[in-house]
Order: structure tokens, then sequence, then C-alpha cells
């Protein structure tokens, strides 16, 4: 008896998984472009703009990867991202955030990084309040192609 | 007074109704994205198969949504309070065709010894060498679906702390019908055979061993995230121009190719109206691109690779994520490898560049 309270201590130990709200991620079950219009126009109406689309499968369907649609979508504040990495020039190479969207099973999985991370890398609590806004919109906006029909 | 009792019980069908439905909401926001939209299963166990949601309790449920599977991407959902946790176990139940077991916490005794030896004849081939699980279980959403779930992590502690010694007998006697799982008996194993395969599967507690990269300093560095841990950054002793060319030899060395050069503020402001002080260089390498979205396709979001080189007050300084920062976020063993290699590569990338 008490060998196994040992154990079952031990493994509620050893059971530390990632926290769930570190990525934020949904799933749409609108297809690929559907939903990549939907992110888009929900981005700007959140007041942020688009910076580029990146394509990231020219050529994986050729290596045998099951999705041919994948784009990752750099979205940012203009005033707010230059103001971060003036502060915080080490958040340059996480700047501007960016957002996954690929395509499967018919549907569309969304994801991104946090941006509440961002605010455990800084000290100031008046900035770190603009990365949990960030974070209330990107969930605004990941809701908008979630519940998109 | 009866009318008393009439509200309260409206009162609590009422709630009950809001919580199936924001069990629904819940399980669309936190679940469905590996789960799928009805619980039919993507990179996540399918939820509504009746063969499993039939045969595990509720606290199976509940621990597993709290703890997660450490290193196999479900994440433990330490966020969301006992209400919700409940509300989405109901909402999962809602897919049995029978009411949910009782949790049986008896313990199960058997041979350990005999029991690795019939895991090995009868489990390992779909489960792995010592419960590790199949290979791509719940590390991809790119496998070809012509399983409707692949092999678990019997090993993995956040199976082992959710699952009873009950359910894993029952699990082995019965089988999952739908999945490659089959009844013992069809394997010709006794029940004498089943509690010495339970005896095993449960003495992997014991044997749990983290990855050897997440035994080192790493881990606790990961654990505490700080502005300095995440990036990593060295100083140039050249120009601007200077580093931004021995950057793009130093990619090319590591045989990546460079897919374009830009200033961090592209699409931000008017073009021509750049900082020309921040310069972005993209870089890929088409196989190693493959093999990590393979392992998990939300790396996606770290694509294509990237150094940043900045003149900030005279001083020149070339930066990167750091992949060991951002392995923690995936809870993905496999994918932590290709991390640490991808490490490797910016570090040996930046130091080339400033030597």
């Amino acid at each position: 008896m008490m060998k196994r309270l040992l154990i079952c201590t031990f493994v509620m130990l050893q059971t530390i998984s990632a926290q769930a709200d570190e990525l934020i991620m949904v799933r749409s079950q609108q297809k690929f472009p559907e939903a990549m219009l939907t992110l888009q126009t929900s981005v700007k109406e959140h007041g942020y703009t688009v910076t580029r689309v990146q394509r990231i499968d020219v050529g994986l369907t050729g290596m045998g990867y099951h999705t041919d649609k994948y784009r990752v979508v750099f979205v940012a504040k203009p005033d707010e991202m230059h103001y971060l990495i003036k502060k915080y020039p080490l958040l340059i190479p996480y700047m501007p955030p960016k957002v996954s969207i690929f395509a499967e099973n018919g549907e569309s999985v969304l994801v991104t990084a946090n941006p509440a991370l961002f605010a455990k890398m800084i000290n100031d609590e008046h900035d770190k309040a603009i990365f949990h806004r960030w974070q209330n919109d990107i969930q605004e906006v990941f809701d908008d192609v979630r519940k998109a029909d | 007074m009866v009318r008393l009792f009439l509200v309260i019980g409206f009162l609590l069908l009422t709630a009950t109704a809001r919580a199936a439905v924001d069990g629904e909401e819940l399980f669309a926001r936190h679940c469905s994205a590996c789960h799928g939209s009805n619980g039919n299963g993507g990179v996540g166990v399918p939820l509504a198969l009746p063969s499993f949601i039939n045969s595990v309790d509720d606290e199976y449920l509940s621990k597993t949504i709290r703890i997660g599977r450490p290193g196999r991407i479900m994440p433990g959902f330490v966020e969301l309070d006992d209400a919700q946790v409940t509300a989405i176990t109901a909402y999962l139940r809602s897919w049995a065709t029978k009411p949910a077991p009782a949790r049986d916490n008896t313990v199960v005794k058997g041979d350990v010894k005999h029991g690795q030896v019939l895991f090995s004849s009868h489990c390992a081939q779909c489960h792995g060498e010592k419960g590790k699980g199949g290979k791509g279980t719940g590390v991809t959403f790119s496998r070809k679906r012509d399983l409707p779930i692949i092999a678990p992590a019997l090993n993995n502690p956040g199976f082992l702390a959710a699952a009873t010694d009950s359910m894993i007998r029952n699990t082995v006697l019965h089988g999952r019908e739908g999945t490659p799982m089959n009844a013992a008996s069809k394997a010709g194993l006794s029940k004498k055979d089943v509690n010495d395969l339970v005896a095993y599967v449960r003495s992997f507690a014991d044997a749990y061993q983290k990855p050897a990269y997440q035994q080192s300093g790493h881990q606790q560095q990961i654990s505490q995230p700080t502005e300095e841990d995440a990036v990593i950054v060295m100083e140039s002793p050249y120009s601007l121009a200077e580093t931004v060319e021995n950057v793009k030899l130093a990619i090319t060395n590591q045989n990546f190719t460079l897919v374009r050069t830009d200033f961090l503020d592209h699409g931000l402001v008017t073009e021509g109206k750049e900082n020309k002080n921040q310069v972005v260089l993209h870089f890929c390498n088409f196989r190693f691109l493959f093999d990590a979205l393979v392992i998990d396709p939300r790396v996606g979001m770290f694509l294509p690779c990237r150094v940043t080189v900045v003149e900030s007050a005279g001083k020149v300084s070339v930066m990167a994520i750091n992949p060991l920062r951002l392995s923690k976020l995936f809870n993905n063993d496999e994918l932590d490898e290709a991390c640490k290699h991808m490490h490797e590569i910016y570090t040996a990338i930046l130091e080339d560049a400033v030597l």
C-alpha cells in the first residue's frame, strides 16, 4: 500500500505538461480559403495590420506531406510593436507575432503563441497589459474563425 | 412551499442545461482542434468512439484534462476551473451509449516479469517498447488517416495518473472495438495473464524517465522564462552590412537556403520608410522543414527560420529565437529533439557571423 502511494506520488510529480494556455489553438469547420478570409477580416477589424502572408507548403506535398494549404500570417499594431521593440530589443526575434493556419481533414486549424508569454519576459506592468490585450484580441479573432459558418 | 420546490427544480434544470451548453462550447474552444469537431479524433484520441467513451470513468477524463499527457501534445488545462472541467466531461459523456463505469481503485496484483514477457510479444508492436507509444502517437496532424487511433503511450505519467488498474485491465480484456486493439481472449491470454500485463504497465511509473535533454539544466532554465533565455543573441564586431553578409554566408554553410532579406517593420510602414537598422534574414532547409512539420505542424508559426541583425547605439547584435525555450510550448518530446538540433544550428550561424 505504501509502495503504491509512493508510486502515485512519483507519478503526480512527473506529470508536468505544458500549460494549455501557452498556445492558443482552435479548429474551424470552414475550409481553408474561407477560414483564411475570416481570419484576415477579423484581424483587421480588431485594429491589426497583416504585414505578410508566408507560404509554408511549397513543395511539401511532393515530399508526402498531407496538406498543401499552410500559411503563416504576420500581424501587428505598428505603433505598439515599434514601442515594445525599442524598449525591449530582445523581443525583436518574436515580432511581428504570427498565426499559423493550415488545412486539416477538410477543416482548418489555427495556432499561435499566446501573447501573454511575451509579458513574462518583461517587468513593467503597463507594458505587460499590452500583451494581455493582444491575448484577448487574438482569442476574439480565433473565436470569430471558430464560430464562422 | 410546492411553488418554492418548483422554482428550485426549474433553476437546477436550467443550470444543468447551461452546463451542457458550456461543455460543448468549452470543448469547441479547447479540445476540438486536436480531437475533432465531433470528437472523431485527429491528432488526439477519437473521444466519441463508443468503445472508448463507454469504458472510461469520469475521473479518468477529468484527470486527463487537468494533467494532460506530458511530452505528447495534450497539455494540462490547469486554467479551467472545476465546473468547466465537469462541463467538458459531461459533454464527452453525452457521446456514450451506456452509463459511465464507476471508478474502481482496486489494485490489480500480478507478476510484473511475466507481464513484461507478454507485453513484448502481444503489445509492444503497437504500444512501443516499454509502452512509449506508437510512432507518431499524438505527435502529428499529418499522418495518414487509415487508422482511427495510433496506440497511445502507456508509460506516460499523465495516463498512469488518470487510469485505474481496473480500467487498464478491462481494456486489455475487452479490447477497443473499432481500433486495432483486440480482446485478450483473441490472443489466447488468460485472466492471470491480463493481471500480469496490468502489473507491468503500472510498473512504468517506476521506470519513467524524462528524455535526456530534459534532465539537463535546460529544463530548469526553460521552466522559468526570462527575456534572456527566450532569445539567442550575440554582439558582432562588424558593421551592420558586414554582419548581414556574414549571416548569409553562415546560413549557406549550414546547408540552408536564404529565402529573403527584408526589414523588421516591412509591411507596417510605407515602403522605403522602414528602419534600415533592423534587418531580417529568412532561411529554410526544405528537408528539415518537412521533417519538423511532420512531427508537429504547429511549428509553422516559427517558420521559416530567421536571424535578425540590429544596429543600435553603435552596437551591432545578431539574434534569433531560442528553440529550446519554444519547445516547451508544444509539449511534444519528438519535437524537442528537433528544437535542440535547431538550437545548435542557430548558435552555429550566429557564431559564424560574429567570429
